[in-house]
């Protein structure tokens, strides 16, 4: 029977099957982090139980690490209880960490792909939404609980119920300027944050393999923002060529094999879908969110809506509250939104790429005096390439900080966070109430849009500072 | 895990569609390494002003909804984060049932982990269910025979019979996977023939 990479991915990976369909799966890679592994190693520890498998588990410490200066230790006190319990806990279990001061620390799903631990054709978990990032590299990652984050740890396996088969087709060229953030905020407002729901996510169509690797982690990480829990596509040469020598990838003999393996990595050309979308990749123009939910996006040229305008009774609330919280009136142009923070970084667009792409519009020009922003890549080592290639100077010298890896304003539970009303162009995945500290107002865009964002001191069309 | 089997509640009625993780439990209540204690910070910013006082007209913050055990709300609950902080909260809270037309996937598996039904009905049910909570009127879920007692009414709900049966027995999910432990070794065994680069050695 033909089968989807899904259903590929699946099968390899069962362990046990009931009748009613639950499944035990087996775990090939587990990543770890501090804010929803202590009650699992807690619970371990009650119940007088080991890590099954310590080495295909990696722990890191990102999303309420300070990212300024860290010599000094974090004053936080519960963030510096946390940190050290996720210390204690690897040391105890035999669970390699890439702690604080370790130059490989970074956001767990920059830091997986960075290190060769993501590859094709695995089963990825971690305790946090975003792990459908490493489906770009054809694997079937996903976000778990606190108690599956346990269940794995003792088992190295995961009780599931298979999800259903939707495949994203986009065909053709993006024009200049737009870039795979757009894309996936295109799909997601064509499908509403619940029109993923039950399903995984294939990405196929000429557009995506046109793709780099770090463009397609963009596409994939928002794939929770649709309700999917993971996103896939089908692994590729330039995958192969992106995890090759990389510290935790298939050495020698091994590398020929897992290529060998890597490279059936396919969905069979008349496998079914259960469903199924085609977008052009022409018709994407650079999108940012209005509102409270990734769904509420829109093309830079366009307007705030106006719940007037919308029939249904549910929806035309929901808009309302939204422009209550965003501080917005109706049929307002999006380019006269004014804002006072830009924020560019976390697992969406905190990679080298996104870094080169916001530079090269700031490059010899300078952010609106008004606008607080900064940028915090996604991992030391990003930071560290970065540097190299200069691409610090010309933040700093537009008038950025910059800042320490780690998660930071993506959701706020460090120091990094807005104020109240505060508006924020940001390069993170969420927009919901509150997401960047309390009463503070998100505006969803692209590296590249949050940088002309930046100079322009309002939303603004990224198209028009092209250098 | 607490078993799950008969409720009786005023049901607590939350109008809003798509309610997310942030919302249930935002993140400053994230910095804690135990899962007790998040009732008081469930729906946080919803609950309370800036000077942390009680907002008055915040359903939960009134009698006798501050004492629910059941909580009905618009579709899309729990969407946005993996934290499973947001069912802590509410059972921490004395929620343990949540009522709503559909739900994130990761909250929905979350809610099982730890004893909370999360019930799924038609909008219209809920519709009439929503009266229950205006009206201050108690309604009664039995998982057993799944079904929602209200007035002289009752409707039947679906939940997948596994998930059922560790409710109601307060089954813990590794202690049964770890009763597959033989199956474990030899799929282990086979991978590191078929893939010895996963384990890297
Ligand atoms: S960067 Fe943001 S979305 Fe990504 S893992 Fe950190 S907090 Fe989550």
């Amino acid at each position: 029977m033909s089968t989807t990479l899904y259903d590929k991915i699946w099968n390899d990976h069962l362990v046990h099957q009931q009748e009613d369909g639950t499944s035990l799966l087996f775990v090939d890679r587990h990543l770890i982090h501090e804010v929803t592994s202590p009650q699992a190693f807690e619970g371990l520890r009650n119940a007088n139980r080991k890590v099954r498998n310590p080495k295909l588990t990696l722990a890191v410490v990102d999303h309420n690490i300070p990212t300024t200066d860290r010599s000094k230790g974090i004053d936080d006190e519960d963030s510096r209880i946390q940190i050290e319990t996720l210390d204690k806990n690897c040391k105890e279990f035999g669970v390699q960490l890439f702690g604080v001061d370790d130059k490989r620390q970074g956001i767990v799903h920059i830091v997986g792909p960075e290190q060769g631990f993501t590859q094709p054709g695995t089963v990825i978990v971690c305790g946090d939404s975003h792990t459908a990032t490493h489906g770009a590299f054809g694997s079937l990652a996903f976000g778990i609980g606190t108690s599956e984050v346990e269940h794995v740890l003792a088992t190295q396996t995961l009780v599931q119920k298979k999800a259903k088969n939707f495949r994203v087709n986009v065909n053709g060229k993006l024009a200049i300027g737009v870039t795979s953030k757009d894309v996936v905020l295109q799909i997601i407002g064509k499908i509403g944050t619940a029109g993923g729901t039950g399903y995984v996510i294939e990405y196929a169509g000429s557009l995506i393999s046109d793709l780099s690797v770090e463009n397609r982690m963009t596409i994939c990480n928002m794939t929770i923002e649709g309700g999917a829990r993971a996103g896939l596509i089908q692994p590729d040469q330039k995958i192969f060529d992106y995890l090759k020598g990389r510290p935790m990838s298939p050495k020698n003999e091994n590398w020929d094999k897992a290529l060998e393996y890597w490279k059936t990595l396919k969905t069979d050309d008349d496998a079914k879908f259960d469903k199924e979308i085609n977008l052009t990749a022409e018709d994407i123009a650079p999108m940012v969110t209005w509102g409270t939910s990734p769904q509420d996006v829109a093309s830079i040229d366009g307007k705030v809506p106006n719940p007037k305008n919308e029939s249904d009774i549910d929806r035309r609330n929901s808009i309302d509250r939204s422009l209550q919280y965003m501080g917005l009136k109706a049929d307002v142009a999006l380019k006269d939104i004014k804002i006072d923070t830009v924020f560019i970084g976390s697992c969406t667009n905190g990679r080298i790429e996104d870094l080169r792409e916001a530079a090269q519009i700031l490059k010899d020009k300078k952010k609106a005096t008004h606008v607080h922003a900064m940028v915090v890549p996604g991992s030391g080592l990003v930071k560290e390439q970065a540097e190299q290639e200069g691409l610090d100077k010309i933040f700093i010298n537009s008038g950025f900080e910059w800042r320490e890896p780690g998660c930071s304003m993506c959701l706020a539970m460090n120091a990094d966070k807005l104020k109240p009303e505060e508006r924020c162009a940001s390069t993170s995945n969420r927009n919901f109430e509150g997401r960047q500290g309390r009463g503070g107002r998100t505006h969803l865009v692209s590296p590249g849009m949050a940088a002309a964002a930046a100079i322009a001191g309002n939303l603004d069309d990224v198209r028009k500072y092209q250098n | 895990m607490q078993k799950f089997n008969k409720l009786q509640s005023i049901p607590a009625y939350l109008p809003i569609v798509n309610i997310d993780t942030d919302m249930i439990i935002p993140k400053q209540f994230l910095k804690t390494i135990k899962r007790t204690g998040l009732g008081k910070n469930l729906f946080f910013e919803m609950r309370y002003d800036d000077n942390g006082k009680e907002i008055q007209d915040f359903v939960l913050n009134n009698k006798p909804f501050n004492n629910s055990k059941i909580l009905i709300a618009g579709n899309n609950f729990g969407c946005g984060s993996s934290r499973e902080h947001a069912p802590w909260a509410l059972l921490d809270f004395g929620i343990t049932c949540v009522i709503s037309s559909s739900y994130a996937d990761i909250f929905y598996s979350n809610c099982f982990k730890n004893g909370i039904l999360p019930i799924i009905l038609e909008e219209e049910k809920i519709k009439e269910l929503s009266e229950y909570s205006n009206r201050k009127e108690e309604i009664s879920i039995d998982l057993n025979e799944q079904k929602i007692v209200y007035g002289n009414n009752e409707i039947k709900f679906n939940i997948d019979p596994f998930k059922k049966k560790c409710l109601l027995e307060g089954l813990d999910d590794i202690a049964l996977s770890l009763e597959k432990s033989q199956q474990m070794d030899a799929f282990e065994k086979s991978l590191k023939e078929k893939k010895p680069w996963i384990f890297n050695d």
